[in-house]
Parts: structure tokens; sequence; C-alpha cells
């Protein structure tokens, strides 16, 4: 788990004159001085704690391989063995299943084009330029997080109706982007700020014009910035169920979440292997996807929180 | 885009040392698109809701009839019926307990990830982004699978291991309080990663020469967290329990889908799932959402003007 290592990768102080310091991870923080015993004590305490909160994605992954006998038995089965591949079967061989994927898809990608770009230059403005109205844009882009969805819903699908965009991929996809734009400006606005303006005027002496030390230098490392704000926008949208539930009221144009609703509704208390099995199809590959890029998210959260 | 391309005799450093570019209209231009996508998604739809708040909108004007002013009858009645102050304490009490348990937690895992060894931290990191990372319908799923009333292995462990027999054929949603346990229980655990991974970001910066420093002058290792890293991780404690009480507040789809499962929506209706409701009373709708959206800024109002003033921002 190579990946993993993002989390502990060296953190970024900013100094009072606004260069980047990085420094090598450290084992621990708050005790150094800690004795071996009391490492080992608090290890085992990580490793239950772990165990304990990994339980419900284990038995959605060991549930989706059992057969019926074994899922409505007054004893559970713990582990799959002897297990049966009927229930994934089942999913994949669904054609509603790739209905919903290719629906999925095709807000997911349109969310991640204009989600990123249009975050991209905002947090490039805020982050880069003192202006007039700065600040009352950055404390839009907080409130607007705190707006309850649930009560907007109906106005959202009013418009949409309006515009002929209600079951309409790209309906979906607008409302979405505007629900994850102002995280992702806060977010991405960490990022830019973590990268010296010095380093870009020092392009600029060597001869690149303004834009080429822009893309040359400043560009390059954002890519991880960009990759962490992409991969949450991603999350987003591939889970997001109210809003999917307000805007494709046609039964043919489910996201996967609605699909999965679906399918809880038809088969709970008749079939939970196969319902687990459909909750396991669409979380395994969002959780692999996930375990690739976290620690940049977490480190551009905690940058965009501590820094402008 | 002019802005982008200042020439350099452009900037001159300010008194405060930083370096100010003198953006003209170009940098306006940076942020239009960006806001043109939310206030069309969901500036316009706000203020809409917000209008017609204050207007009669019931079925007929669905139908195209035009609306009329009501003038505050809507907020009136809302605020007049008890069933909605019930609706509005329960909400407030779930999302403090549930802000204050996942906070709780998050840093006490944050903490623990500093003082293990490496394994187990990545042990209890790979659990963590596991929970985090299942997509939330599937993990509302695989909940009702585990406290499934036949079937589950909550109720099971609970009596075959704990020899609580009377757990057999328990169900968990039927009763509002055990209801809001469950659901307690599911919101933390996919809260808990969040902070826990933000917290221990910030833990990690926490610079080892002042800790060292303090040592060294005979701090104790309880004073040097009070005294140093607390102080020190506070922006990001701030941002992630602003973070937590939003987004605890308007919790929908974990109510929703437990009460899709079969609880009494009645008794165990949050504000959001409320407001989903009055879906054919799209004024009441509107004003009990405006409603919300004053909880919410009561409730996050002092953080904000905090952190404005310490320009956190």
């Amino acid at each position: 788990m190579s990946t993993l290592s993002a989390t502990t990768a060296p953190g970024r102080t900013r100094r009072a004159d606004g260069a980047v310091k990085s420094r090598a991870p450290r084992e621990a923080s708050t005790g150094r001085t800690q004795p071996r015993t009391s490492r080992t004590i608090w290890s085992v305490v990580a490793v239950l704690v772990s165990l304990a909160w990994v339980f419900p994605i284990y038995w959605m992954i060991n549930s989706a391989f059992l057969p019926l006998d074994k899922i409505e038995n007054p004893t559970p089965t713990f582990l799959p063995f002897g297990g049966t591949f009927s229930n994934v079967r089942r999913v994949l061989d669904d054609d509603s299943f790739w209905a919903a994927m290719r629906i999925s898809v095709t807000v997911v990608v349109m969310v991640l084009v204009a989600a990123l770009l249009f975050a991209f230059v905002a947090a490039l403005a805020i982050s880069r330029f003192r202006f007039r109205g700065r600040k009352a844009f950055i404390l839009t882009i907080l409130i607007v997080q705190m707006i309850p969805a649930e009560g907007l819903f109906i106005s959202q699908y009013k418009v949409l109706d309006g515009w002929g965009l209600v079951n309409r991929s790209a309906g979906l996809a607008l409302v979405y982007t505007a629900a994850i734009l102002p995280f992702t400006i806060w977010m991405l606005r960490g990022f830019v700020a973590g990268v010296p303006i010095e380093l870009e005027e020092a392009g600029m002496v060597d001869g690149l014009s303004r834009v080429g030390a822009f893309f040359r230098i400043t560009f390059p490392l954002l890519a991880p910035g960009l990759v962490a704000a992409g991969v949450f926008g991603f999350l987003q949208a591939w889970n997001e169920y109210t809003l999917a539930l307000v805007v494709m009221t046609d039964p043919s144009q489910r996201t996967l979440p609605l699909w999965l609703q679906g399918l809880v509704e038809t088969n709970k208390a008749t079939d939970w292997g196969v319902v687990m099995a459909g909750a396991a199809v669409i979380a395994v590959p969002v959780i692999v996807f996930f375990l690739f890029v976290q620690g940049r998210m977490t480190s551009g959260l905690v940058s965009g929180a501590v820094k402008g | 885009m002019a802005a982008t391309a200042p020439s350099l005799p452009d900037r001159a450093p300010t008194p405060d040392g930083r370096r100010r570019r003198r953006p003209r209209f170009g940098v306006y231009a940076l942020l239009v698109p960006a806001s043109a996508v939310i206030a069309v998604a969901l500036g316009y739809p706000l203020v809409r809701q917000f209008v017609i708040s204050f207007q009669e909108y019931g079925l007929r004007q669905q139908f195209g009839a035009p609306a009329e002013w009501v003038g505050l009858k809507n907020y009136r009645e809302l605020l007049t019926d008890s069933y909605v102050w019930t609706v509005i304490g329960r909400s407030i009490a779930f999302c403090l307990v549930n802000a204050a348990l996942t906070m709780l937690i998050g840093v006490a895992f944050a903490v623990l990830m500093t003082r293990v060894t490496r394994g187990a931290r990545i042990t209890m990191q790979v659990a963590m982004l596991l929970a985090w990372g299942t997509p939330v319908l599937a993990t509302m799923t695989v909940w009702q699978w585990l406290f499934d009333t036949k079937y589950g292995v909550i109720n099971w462990v609970l009596s075959n291991v704990f020899g609580l027999h009377g757990m057999e054929g328990h169900s968990w949603i039927i009763d509002p309080t055990s209801f809001f346990f469950v659901a307690t229980v599911i919101v933390v655990w996919m809260s808990v990663p969040f902070v826990a991974f933000s917290v221990y970001a910030g833990l990690t910066q926490v610079p080892g020469e002042t800790l060292e420093a303090a040592e060294i002058d005979g701090a104790s290792a309880r004073q040097r967290f009070w005294n140093i890293t607390m102080p020190m991780i506070r922006p990001v404690l701030s941002i992630v329990a602003l973070l937590q009480v939003i987004w605890d507040l308007k919790v929908f789809t974990q109510i929703y889908t437990l009460q899709r499962a079969g609880a009494p929506t009645h008794d165990t209706n949050l504000l959001g799932t409320l407001i989903y409701s009055f879906a054919r009373d799209f004024a009441k709708a509107g004003a009990l959402a405006t409603i919300m959206l004053v909880i919410t800024l009561a409730l996050t109002g002092f953080y904000i003007r905090h952190m404005l003033k310490e320009d956190e921002l």
C-alpha cells in the first residue's frame, strides 16, 4: 500500500515570508519519549478499533458471496467459504444495472470537467489576487455549503423542468456541479496558495513569459491538488442520492444509488445476498479509487483551512 | 484577461510584506463560471424558494393558478405547530450529539495514530478509508442488514455472545429512541474518518522542535498536548467542527433510508425529512427550509465570525 504513505507525507509549513518548507515525516509528534510498552498497548487498541470500524464493509463483501440458505440462517456465517458467485452474477447480468451505470458515468464525467475547470480558475483568483469582494466571495462559498439541500430540491426541480432538463444527465450534472464547486474551490485554493509565487517569478527572470511560467512551473505542482479535487467530485457525484431521487424520476434514467435502493426494496427480507452483491459492486471500485488518492485530499483540506 | 498577466512594475510590495498585484477586471472573469453555475443551480432556487415561502403555493398553483401573497402565514402556521418545534428540537439535539461524538472519537483516533507503530497506523488508516470511501447508499444497505430483525448479525452477537436473549428478533427501528441510536451509530461511523484524517494531518504539522523545547523546560506530556499541540491544531479543529455541525444538521439520506426500511416517520422525522414530506406544499417546504437555514447560521455564526476575525479565511 505504497499510496497510503501519502497520508504521512511531508507536511508543508508556511513561513512568514511565504516560502514553503518541507519536513520529513516523524513517527509521532506528541509522544517521542513514549516507552515501548505503551506503544505496544496503543497499537493493539488501534488494531481492535480498526477491526470494529471495518466490520460493516467486510460483512457486505462476505454476504455478497453467501448462498441464500447461509444468509437466511439464524446462525450467521462469518467466512465466505463454500461461497457462490451467483449473487454477483445476478447483478452483473441485470440490464438495469448497466443502464444505471451508463447514466452515472455520463453524469460524473460532465461534473468533473465543469467543476475542475471552474473551481481551478476561481481558486487561482482568490489565492493569487487581492481584490474587492474577495472575502465576500470566500464567505459565500462557506455559507453556500450550509444551505439545506433538502429544502431546495423542489425549486431546483422547477428550474430544471423549465429548461427541459428533468430526467436528463445534463440537468443532474448541473445541480451536482453547483453543489460541489464551493468545497472544490475551498480545497484547491489551499493547493494554489502552497505553491510560492517566487517560483513563478524565478521562471520569469529566467525568460519565461508569465503564462509560460504558470504552465511550466505552477501547474505541474498543482496536479496533485487537481487529482484530489477530481476524486472528491467523483465520489460526490457517484454517491449522491437525494437530488438524483428528485431529478431522475423516470426509472429508465436511474443513477446507480437509485438502482441500489430499488434493489433493496425489491429484495429486502427476501434476499440480502443479492442486495449486498449490488452494494459491493458499486462500492468496491470507488473504494479502490479512493485509497489511491485520499492522502492528498485531506492535506488539501487542511491547508485550505489554514492559509489563504 | 489582463489581470492574469500584469507587467512586473504593477506589483509593489505593500506595508504588510505581501505582494499585491493590482488586478483589473480580469480577476473577476476568473470567478464568473463558478459563480454563474452556483447562481443558476443554487442561488436562483434559493431566492425563489424564499419568495414563495411568503405565498400560497398548493396543488392549485402547481397546475398554473397564480400564487397569492400571504405574508407570514406559512411561517406562522409552522411556528405555532408544536410538532414542528419537536422536530426542530430533535434535529438540534441529533446534530449536537452526533457532531460532539464524531469530534471526540475523531480526535481520539488522530492522537492514537500518532502513538502507535507504523503497521498499526496503516491498518487504522485503511479501516477508516474503507468506511469513508464507501458510497452512502451501500453503507446504509449494509447497516440495515447488520441490524436486520431476523438474520442481522448484531442481534445474533447480542443474544449469543453477550447472552442477551431478549435481543433475538429485536426490531431496532420501530422504537424512536433506538431508531436514533442506530442512526447515530451509522452517522458517527461514517463521519469519524474525515475528522481523524484531518486532525492527524494537523498533528503531523506541529513542529517537533517546539515540543522538545517544552519538554526540556519540564512540561509534562499532558501540558505539552494541551498548551502546545491543541492551540496549534485549533484552525483545523474549528473548521472540521464547523463542517460537522453543518452536515449533521442537514442529515437526510440516512434518516430517509431507515424510514423507508419500516420506521414510523412521524416519530423519527428530522428537519430534512420533514421538508421532504412537505413536497406537495411548496410554500411551506420553502418556509421550513428558510427556518432551517436560520438555525444553521445561528449554530455556526459564532464560529464563522471568529474565523473571520482571526483572519483564518
